[in-house]
C-alpha cells in the first residue's frame, strides 16, 4: 500500500509500514490457529463421547418371551401369581431364596415381579451396538445389518447414559450396570477433599503471605511448595497408601471411631482416598490463593493500619474479602483436578466392583473415573458405551460443581 | 498510652534517624509540631519527607526492613516505647494518603468501619453511627454530595471526592493528629483546591502535618513549613523550620532560599 501521508522523515527512517503490518497479521493468524486447533480437539473428544452413548443396538433375549405365554396370554398380561409361578419355575431354588431375602416375594409388586421375571427368565443381552454417527446418517444400513446378523433381535435406539443408568449401581449386566455408586463415591471423596483441603491451604497462603517475614526458611517452604504442586499424581498415591492406608489404619478404617467392618479394615476407606487427594490438590489451592491475597492492592492494608486496625482486623476485613474470588477459583480448579484423578485413587485401593453404596467417610468406595477405566478395560463392546456415558456424566458432575463454585464466586466479586 | 501532661506541642521528633537495612535515609531530625496548625513538610525528591512522616505513627513499621533511632514524643511519651501499642497510635495519629484509597465498601461502611473497630458505641448522650458518619462527611465537606447515595461503593466517586471520603474515614476515629502524605498530588486544581480549604478548616480541630511537592500549596496552607534536604551521605535532614511566612519571605539557610526560588531542587 502506497503511504498517503507525506513524509518528511523519508531520508533518515525507512518505515516498512505495510510489512509490519504484514508481520502483525501473520502473527494474528497463527494465533487464531491455536485456539482453531485446540476447538478442534475438544470438539473431537466430544464427538467421541456422544458417538458412543447413544445408537442403535440389537437386543435379543435368552429366552423368547413368547413362549412364556401361559394358555395363549401374553406375558406382559399376566397377573402376579402366573408370573411368580413362572419365576419358580425357570430359575433355580438358591437364588430364588436369595430373592426372597432380599424382599419376601409375596410383598412385591405385580411390576417388580414382572421385571425379576424379565431380568432373570428372559435375560434380555445386547448382541451388538451401532455408534450415533451410522444411526443418524444410514439407519436403512443399520437396519438391514441388524436384519441379516440378529435376525432374533429387536433394534432399539439406546441412550445408554439415561435415569436408570444414573440410579443403577454396579452390575455385570450392562443393560442393568449404572453409575450411582460411583458417584456418591466421588461426591463423598470431594467433599472429605475440600473440606480438608481447603481451610489448610488457605490458612497457609495467609500465614506465607500476610504474617511470614522473608527469610530463607520461608522461602525454602514456597519453593517447595511450588515444586509439590508438580509431582506425578502417583506420588501422592503412595503417600496416601503409606500414611493414610497404613499408618493411620485405626483412624481411616473407623476402628478408632467404633466403627467395625471386615471389609474396611485395612484402612482403604473414603476418608484414605479424600486426604491423599487433599494432599494432592493442597499445594494447588495454597499457590492460587497466595497470589489472589497478592493481588489485594497494599494501599488497602494501609488504610487499614492507618485507621488503629490490627493485623488479624486488616486480613478478616479487607484482605480476605478482597482476595476470595481468587481464592475460589483456585478452589475450583482442585476440584476439577481431584474429581479426575485415577492413579492415585487405585493406589489407596479404590474398589473396582462394588454394588452397595458409600454410606459415610469409613466406606468402601469406588469413582467415576476408576468406573470408566474399569468399564474400558472390559473385552465387552457394550462396557464400552457404558463408559462413555460415565464420562458424559463425569463432565456433567465437574460442571455442576465449577458452576456452583463460580456463583459463589460472583457473590463475592459484585462489589 | 498515658494521657500525661499536653504541652505545648503535638508531637514532637528527638534526633529522630530512620533506617532502610543498613541504610540511613534520615538523620538527626528534631521538629516540635504545634497544636491545631497546618504544617507542610517540603524538600527535594528522595529526602525522606513522606519517611518522617510515616515515622510519626509508626506506618514505617510496615516496611519490613525499617528501623528507626530517637524518640517521637507524642502527649510526653515516645510512641516507639516498648509498652506502647502502634494499633493505638495509628487511631489517635491519623493518615490520608497519596493516591485516594477507599475501601470497596459503601461511602457509609468506609466512614463507620474505623470507628466500629475502635469500639463505637452510641448510648445516652453519644451520637448513634448514622449521626457520627453524618457528622465526619460534614466535616470533611462532603456530606452534600453524597448524603443521597449512601450505599453506593466509595469507589463510585471521583478522585477528589475519594479524597475527602478518605480524611472523613481518617476523622471518623477522632484522632488528634492527620497526617497527609501528598493529598492532592493525584488531583486535578479544583480538587486540590477543595482540600486545601479544607485543611484549613480542619485545623481548627486537628494538627495537620502534609508533606508536599507543590510550593504554593505549602504557602498557601500552613502555618509552619519544614524543608528537608539530602546532605552529601544522602540522608535527609531538616535544614530550616519556622513559620511560613519567615521560611518563604526571608529564609535563613541558603539551601531553602535556591529550593523555594526554583534554583535547586
Amino acid at each position: 500500500m502506497k503511504n498517503p501521508l507525506p513524509n518528511p522523515l523519508q531520508p533518515v527512517f525507512e518505515p516498512e509500514v505495510a510489512q509490519r503490518n504484514r508481520l502483525a497479521a501473520v502473527w494474528r493468524l497463527l494465533f487464531r490457529l491455536s485456539v482453531a486447533i485446540s476447538l478442534g480437539f475438544l470438539a473431537l473428544l466430544l464427538f467421541n463421547i456422544l458417538n458412543q452413548s447413544f445408537g442403535y443396538a440389537a437386543l435379543t433375549t435368552k429366552i423368547d418371551p413368547a413362549s412364556l405365554a401361559v394358555n395363549g396370554a401374553a406375558l406382559q398380561t399376566l397377573g402376579k401369581e402366573d408370573l411368580l409361578k413362572i419365576l419358580q419355575a425357570k430359575i433355580s431354588k438358591g437364588r430364588l431364596r436369595q430373592l426372597d431375602r432380599e424382599l419376601p416375594l409375596s410383598e412385591r409388586s405385580r411390576e417388580d415381579v414382572y421385571a425379576l421375571v424379565w431380568q432373570e427368565v428372559v435375560q434380555p443381552e445386547v448382541a451388538y451396538t451401532w455408534p450415533l454417527l451410522d444411526s443418524l446418517w444410514r439407519p436403512a444400513a443399520v437396519r438391514a445389518e441388524a436384519a441379516a446378523r440378529y435376525p432374533q433381535a429387536q433394534l432399539t435406539f439406546r441412550s445408554w447414559a439415561n435415569a436408570s443408568f444414573i440410579r443403577s449401581s454396579q452390575s455385570s449386566d450392562p443393560l442393568n450396570a449404572g453409575v450411582r455408586t460411583a458417584i456418591l463415591g466421588s461426591l463423598w471423596t470431594i467433599a472429605i477433599t475440600i473440606v480438608i483441603a481447603f481451610p489448610l491451604g488457605v490458612g497457609a497462603a495467609i500465614y506465607l503471605e500476610e504474617y511470614a517475614a522473608d527469610n530463607w526458611l520461608n522461602r525454602l517452604i514456597q519453593t517447595n511448595i511450588n515444586n509439590l504442586a508438580g509431582v506425578p499424581s502417583i506420588i501422592y498415591g503412595m503417600l496416601g497408601l503409606a500414611i493414610f492406608v497404613r499408618t493411620l489404619q485405626p483412624l481411616t478404617s473407623g476402628a478408632a471411631f467404633g466403627v467395625s467392618d471386615p471389609t474396611t479394615a485395612n484402612g482403604r476407606t473414603i476418608l484414605s482416598a479424600g486426604l491423599t487427594l487433599a494432599l494432592l490438590v493442597l499445594p494447588l489451592i495454597i499457590i492460587n490463593a497466595q497470589e489472589a491475597i497478592r493481588a489485594v492492592p497494599d494501599s488497602l492494608r494501609q488504610a487499614s493500619y492507618g485507621l488503629g486496625a490490627t493485623q488479624w482486623q486488616t486480613i478478616w476485613h479487607h484482605v480476605l474479602p478482597g482476595a476470595i474470588p481468587g481464592i475460589l477459583t483456585g478452589a475450583i480448579l482442585a476440584i476439577s483436578r481431584a474429581i479426575g484423578e485415577t492413579a492415585p485413587l487405585v493406589v489407596v485401593g479404590a474398589a473396582t466392583y462394588i454394588t452397595f453404596d458409600p454410606s459415610g467417610p469409613f466406606s468402601k468406595f469406588t469413582t467415576l473415573p476408576i468406573q470408566i477405566y474399569q468399564w474400558t478395560a472390559r473385552p465387552q463392546a457394550e462396557f464400552r458405551n457404558l463408559a462413555a456415558a460415565a464420562i458424559l456424566v463425569l463432565l456433567l458432575l465437574l460442571l455442576s460443581l465449577n458452576a456452583s463454585a463460580i456463583v459463589l464466586r460472583n457473590r463475592y466479586d459484585r462489589k | 498510652m498515658p494521657q500525661t501532661l499536653s504541652p505545648q506541642y503535638a508531637i514532637q521528633a528527638k534526633n529522630l534517624s530512620v533506617y532502610y537495612g543498613a541504610f540511613r535515609a534520615v538523620k538527626n531530625i528534631t521538629l516540635s509540631i504545634e497544636q491545631r496548625k497546618v504544617t507542610a513538610i517540603i524538600g527535594p525528591s528522595g529526602c525522606g519527607k513522606s519517611t518522617v512522616l510515616r515515622s510519626f505513627n509508626r506506618m514505617n513499621e510496615l516496611t519490613p526492613s525499617a528501623s528507626i533511632a530517637g524518640e517521637i514524643l507524642f502527649m510526653g511519651q515516645n510512641i516507639y516505647a516498648p509498652e506502647v501499642d502502634p494499633v493505638e497510635v495509628r487511631r489517635r495519629v491519623g493518615m490520608v494518603f497519596q493516591k485516594p484509597n477507599p475501601f470497596p465498601k459503601s461511602i457509609y461502611e468506609n466512614v463507620a468501619w474505623g470507628a466500629r473497630l475502635n469500639g463505637f458505641r452510641s448510648g445516652l448522650g453519644r451520637p448513634n453511627m448514622d449521626e457520627w458518619v453524618e457528622t465526619c462527611l460534614r466535616k470533611a465537606a462532603l456530606w452534600d454530595e453524597v448524603k443521597d447515595k449512601l450505599q453506593q461503593s466509595g469507589l463510585s466517586l471521583s478522585g477528589g471526592q475519594q479524597q475527602r471520603l478518605c480524611i472523613a474515614r481518617a476523622i471518623a476515629v477522632k484522632p488528634e493528629i492527620i497526617l497527609m502524605d501528598e493529598p492532592a498530588s493525584a488531583l486535578d486544581p479544583i480538587a486540590t483546591l477543595k482540600i486545601e480549604e479544607l485543611m484549613r478548616e480542619l485545623a481548627e480541630e486537628y494538627t495537620i502535618i502534609v508533606v508536599t511537592h507543590n510550593m504554593q500549596q505549602a504557602a498557601r496552607v500552613s502555618d509552619f513549613t519544614a524543608f528537608f534536604s539530602m546532605d552529601e551521605d544522602r540522608a535527609g535532614a531538616l535544614v530550616e523550620y519556622g513559620l511560613t511566612t519567615q521560611i518563604f519571605t526571608t529564609p535563613k539557610d541558603s539551601r531553602t532560599e535556591g529550593y523555594i526560588t526554583g534554583r535547586y531542587g
